[in-house]
């Protein structure tokens, strides 16, 4: 049986689909008794997905002018 | 937009097409900009690095073989940039001011919180924001994790960053960042760990 640290340490493995079946199965059992690891699983994917919709910063105006202006002195 | 869309546009950039340049800025200047950052230590050398890159990029067109995705062989010239200008920081400023340690090392959380049959005994708090979408509603959170982000070790940082925040697979990351492709995974799991971490400790504080 798994214990709740080691499924901290397992869970970037679960995630990634990188893991054994027999792992998985252990994995899911524990996760599925566990309150405290089913919140931590649950906190590490909205981790993830709030990384993934960070906004990028708008690009400054000079820094796009600045290219174009590049762009037409390579273009000639 | 398709690979083969990319390359159309890469075909029209290269006859001097200036919606093409502009539709290739407005797609990859700001990830390519989060990315720089993860090399450099300031805003400025990270814009000074992006736009090296997009000069490279022209210049570059016309041996640009197509062998490569338009992705990967636009990101390969600012990785080789910013490592550069990183490394030529790095000379700059004295060793101890630099991030200790790397990378690889510690545990996913802190050992304290588990008992001694590695139950928790201090279990993860309850968060308000349980969604993503809560979580982006709060301005402090969201300052939190770019700080927290920027605070990791640099290739924990990288990692994560064009995984999780520009969305590239193991395979695209390994390739352009040149790491095996276990490594790729424990880099991944240290730095999403301590960013969950942060997030942790940032929603209880409040």
């Amino acid at each position: 049986m798994l214990n709740c640290q080691q499924i901290t340490e397992l869970v970037t493995d679960y995630v990634e689909g990188r893991m054994s079946l027999g792992t998985r199965m252990r994995f899911r059992m524990h996760v599925g008794m566990c309150k405290h690891c089913k919140a931590y699983l649950q906190q590490m994917r909205i981790t993830i997905e709030t990384v993934g919709q960070l906004p990028d910063e708008p690009m400054p105006t000079e820094v796009r002018d600045e290219l174009l202006r590049r762009f037409r002195t390579w273009k000639n | 937009m398709s690979e083969q869309d990319e390359r159309a546009l890469v075909a029209r950039l290269r006859k001097g097409d200036e919606a093409a340049f502009t539709a290739l800025l407005d797609r990859y200047h700001g990830p390519l900009r989060r990315l720089a950052r993860t090399f450099v230590s300031s805003d400025a050398a990270a814009d000074e690095v992006v736009q090296d890159t997009w000069v490279a990029v022209l210049d570059g067109l016309a041996g640009f073989e197509e062998r490569a995705s338009v992705k990967t062989w636009i990101f390969r010239i600012l990785v080789n940039r910013a490592r550069t200008k990183g490394e030529r920081e790095a000379r700059s400023v004295p060793v101890s001011a630099l991030g200790a340690g790397d990378d690889t090392g510690e545990s996913a959380v802190d050992p304290g919180r588990f008992d001694d049959r590695g139950m928790w005994s201090a279990p993860p708090d309850k968060w308000d924001a349980n969604t993503p979408e809560k979580l982006l509603l709060e301005r402090e959170a969201i300052a939190e994790l770019e700080l927290a982000i920027r605070e990791l070790p640099e290739r924990q940082r990288q990692v994560v960053v064009l995984r999780d925040a520009l969305g590239w697979t193991a395979e695209e990351v390994c390739n352009v960042l040149g790491v095996e492709e276990t490594n790729q995974r424990v880099l991944l799991h240290r730095a999403r760990s301590r960013l969950r971490e942060r997030l942790e400790r940032h929603q209880s504080r409040r």
